[in-house]
């Protein structure tokens, strides 16, 4: 990196420009004219609310879309960007919100995809080890994708630029499934790139980073450069409606339900890992009450994926007595009768997991709503009725239709997730679990479905909240507890815990899991 | 460049165009090969396509060659839809024929009334039983199902063939490998057509293979379990989380497929053979991934699909016949056919528009 140094100097050409690009997909238009600059040693922050064109133009940018119309320079020469590897030999790196990793192969094999050919996967593997204790990522070079959680295959994607040595670095969504710690330890990571001269295109949602990260940003809104603003000195309230061009409301915790009965009640639940991989569950217990939302905080791959699946009933306990809704013992049932035992449930994924993308949203209304009394007779669906329902959380939930009766692939990703939190809050179920309600969602979205968990817990129902997103845990949850390695720490009040605190246990400091557990008191 | 995007909407105008312009491509590339080959261009497409059905019977014979390839495709789609890859239709089949010739040889003195249905019972036990080996693999150790049922259609073959040759031989058959002729009461008997007569072989069988493929369209887009199948197929980690198993829906699948094609094995050897012998199928099992794919894994498409593979085996035939043409070069014609169709396919549902490259492309233009 030594021969970059000359390139911090005060530089008046920018890195990289576009002007005027414009890109349609049929009909819609996901950038209309946007233009754009980055410096070097610049960090520079692209808002914008999901569907605001952010990830096209960033697709452009790396030569996975040609657009329609407008010019990209490079160092100030005009440039086409036929692909992603000539986007990275020219020096532009990315790491993407949704990862394009190949499941079946290993993280070493992954990244030698990306690299000129030649190298062996001997030492490639040890050049991943080095670079990723060099920045504190920690991944085995020989673990296969599809066995690693969502966060540790974006420290794959981190490492597998970062290898490349890019002049540009483009991230995505990049902290979202990282603690503060960790987010803090990313940034200085990003900041001794800048220094060197290296510029970081940095896309989030969450606006305390862009002010902490960031000194410039270009706003998006449906497609459109709203304009490139400073960010230092600006409110989150002022960002957040440059982005969404509208007055933003606050969620504000509400208060903590007084008498309440416990409604959904875990007890000493142990889940043996299922493979190398994957996170074993160990004496989890839960006790959330009817009126209350129950925040489990944690980085991902620390068992979230095997709770929810144990919560939901996708994986079941081989014997009663582990889990129960209203004293009622569900443990040995399935995810279609907890459903008419009055629970719903939101997994983490939408795509596959929550819904079909390739079906219609009646045909999704139908995936949770199939076991209920009604929807079936006689082995025959009530299709209408399915349209029907579908056309009704569309309605109350705000989900924004192409058409009526679309497929659930046409949707963006905040009008699906709306749409699947709908399903279940619609049906007012007593016990709603949920993963990630707002992951990759925009602000206003996110406030829309946190607002709507709140207004299902005044109504009396017990909301779980599985969450990595401090901010969201923070924001509405009542109690909170900490998931670590499978072991889930006893819940405190929320009004007792500060985010650093929470921090350290999501980093597995124990230690401090028993002052937690002295402070809790019901 | 080419670009191409999904249609949101496919006009009822367009998805009758692909096809009929797929066709017109069809003939004038076989009429391009004929006429290259020597033989005369459009006498050749009308014997292809026009003389195996230019008069009634050969359209009731049409119906014919097509029905097993209905019955057993319209169970594939079950399978393809759940993505599950059940290669062995044809060994299916012939266990269907197997079972059901048992009970037909073994009391041909029952009257058609309890015989019939005992036999149609017996064929859908067999085809269900050669379909099971490979789905309880798949589900207990895992295997591949597409390996096992290709695999155990060689068995299957070799096993009737032994049948016939050896414990099930009629002594009377002159040494023919052959079964004894079945009784009149376990014959699928040919459709007297009011004010028509009989139209070729035309028989009941085709009746319940046109019901068959109907209520298979029904039951995949109207009932829960069709749904459970489809979502399965598109989208497995959903189907758990629906409350659905997966290995309900592998083993159940499978056991349509194999019930369908066991029917078909049936139906086959009642209707045209009388008796069982070692060939009781001639590739339909195989034939039927095609019809299957062609009606894009729809059962009601599967009557149209099946009509039209089967008008071009007839052709082939016939032009084999007619003509003297190669094997060969009816099989080229046949498979022209199928990439047109598919390739029209294609057409129909994306958009696809041929433009210059964006001018960010041209750094020589400067």
């Amino acid at each position: 990196m030594s021969q970059k140094s000359n390139a911090s100097g005060s530089h008046p050409q920018p890195l990289f420009e576009a002007v005027g690009i414009t890109k349609k997909f049929g009909d819609f238009t996901a950038n209309a004219d946007v233009s754009f600059r980055i410096h070097p040693g610049e960090i520079h922050a692209l808002l914008g609310e999901n569907g605001a064109g952010k990830s096209t133009f960033v697709k452009i940018a790396y030569g996975l879309l040609q657009p329609d119309k407008g010019r990209l320079f490079w160092n100030g020469e005009i440039v086409s960007i036929r692909g992603p590897q000539q986007a990275r030999q020219l020096g532009i790196g990315m790491v993407f919100q949704h990862f394009s990793l190949f499941d079946a192969l290993t993280v070493a094999e992954n990244i030698q995809l990306a690299m000129p050919a030649g190298e062996s996967i001997a030492s490639l593997s040890a050049r991943i080890s080095s670079i990723s204790k060099d920045y504190g990522i920690e991944v085995d070079p020989a673990a296969r994708i599809h066995n690693l959680s969502v966060g540790q295959q974006q420290r794959v994607e981190i490492i597998r630029c970062l290898l490349q040595d890019p002049k540009l670095l483009i991230m995505d969504e990049p902290t979202s499934v990282l603690t503060p710690q960790e987010t803090e330890q990313l940034f200085s990571v990003l900041r001794r790139f800048a220094e060197n001269g290296l510029a970081v295109l940095f896309i989030s949602h969450k606006l305390d980073e862009i002010r902490a990260l960031t000194s410039r940003a270009t706003v998006l809104r449906r497609g459109q450069n709203v304009g490139s603003v400073t960010t230092k000195g600006r409110s989150n309230r002022e960002l957040a409606e440059m982005m969404i061009g509208t007055k933003v409301k606050d969620v504000a915790r509400q208060r903590a339900p007084a008498n309440a009965k416990i409604l959904f009640e875990v007890k000493g639940l142990n889940r043996a890992k299922a493979n190398a991989f994957s996170v074993a569950l160990r004496n989890i217990s839960i006790a959330a009450y009817s009126g209350e939302i129950f925040g489990i905080a944690g980085i991902a791959g620390n068992g979230q994926d095997e709770l929810m699946a144990a919560l939901t009933g996708e994986w079941r306990a081989q014997q009663p007595g582990v889990i129960a809704l209203d004293g009622i013992d569900i443990s040995i049932s399935g995810p279609a009768e907890r459903r008419v035992a009055g629970m719903g449930f939101i997994p983490e994924e939408r795509n596959g997991h929550a819904a079909v993308p390739s079906m219609s949203l009646a045909d999704n209304a139908l995936l949770t709503n199939h076991s209920l009394a009604g929807v079936v007779r006689g082995g025959v669906l009530d299709l209408a009725g399915m349209r029907a329902k579908a056309a009704a959380i569309a309605a109350d939930f705000d989900v924004r239709l192409p058409e009526p009766n679309p497929l659930a692939s046409s949707l963006s990703g905040g009008n699906l997730q709306k749409f699947v939190v709908g399903r279940e809050i619609i049906k007012v179920p007593r016990v709603l679990i949920v993963s990630q309600p707002t992951w990759g969602v925009d602000v206003g979205a996110a406030v829309f479905i946190r607002t709507a968990m709140q207004e299902l817990a005044a109504k009396g129902s017990a909301v779980v909240m599985i969450s990595q997103d401090l901010e969201e845990i923070f924001a509405i949850a009542h109690r909170i507890a900490v998931l670590h390695d499978g072991v889930l720490s006893p819940a405190v009040s929320a009004t007792k815990l500060t985010a650093e605190r929470v921090g350290l246990l999501m980093g597995g400091d124990l230690a401090d899991a028993t002052n937690m557990a002295s402070g809790a008191s019901a | 460049m080419i670009s191409m995007t999904p249609r949101k909407h496919i006009p009822l105008s367009l998805t009758l165009l692909t096809p009929t312009i797929a066709i017109i491509l069809t003939l004038l590339a076989g009429a391009g090969i004929f006429g290259l080959l020597g033989f005369s261009p459009l006498g050749s497409l009308y014997t292809f396509f026009i003389a195996p059905i230019s008069r009634p019977d050969q359209i009731g014979d049409l119906l014919v060659k097509a029905c097993p390839l209905i019955i057993t495709a319209t169970g594939l789609v079950f399978c393809f839809r759940a993505n599950v890859w059940n290669i062995g239709a044809e060994g299916q089949l012939v266990f269907g024929a197997i079972f059901s010739g048992w009970v037909a040889l073994s009391f041909p003195d029952w009257p058609a009334m309890t015989l019939m249905p005992a036999m149609i019972m017996a064929s859908i036990i067999g085809g269900i039983f050669w379909a099971m080996i490979p789905a309880l693999l798949k589900v207990r150790f895992n295997t591949n199902e597409i390996l096992v049922s290709l695999m155990l259609t060689y068995v299957a073959a070799l096993f009737i063939d032994w049948l016939v040759r050896g414990p099930w031989r009629d002594p009377m058959s002159f040494g023919f490998p052959l079964t004894k002729m079945y009784s009149d009461a376990a014959l699928i008997h040919r459709i007297d057509v009011p004010f028509v007569g009989m139209l070729g072989q035309l028989h009941w069988g085709v009746v319940g293979a046109l019901i068959l493929a109907i209520f298979g369209g029904f039951v995949l887009s109207r009932t829960i379990l069709g749904f459970q199948i489809k979502v399965m197929g598109d989208a497995p980690r959903a189907g758990r989380f629906a409350g659905f198993s997966p290995h309900l829906v592998t083993v159940g699948v499978m056991a349509i497929a194999g019930a369908a094609a066991g029917l078909a094995g049936m139906v086959e050897v009642s209707a045209s053979m009388g008796q069982l012998q070692p060939n009781v199928s001639f590739g339909y099992g195989f034939t039927a991934i095609i019809v299957a794919f062609l009606a894009r894994l729809n059962p009601v498409g599967v009557i149209f699909a099946g009509l039209i593979v089967a008008l071009a085996e007839l052709g082939g035939d016939h032009a084999q016949i007619a003509l003297g043409m190669p094997k060969v070069v009816t099989g080229v014609f046949k498979g022209i056919l199928l990439f047109m169709l598919l390739a029209g396919e294609t057409f129909n549902r994306y958009h696809i528009t041929l433009r210059r490259a964006a001018p960010v492309s041209g750094t020589q233009e400067q």
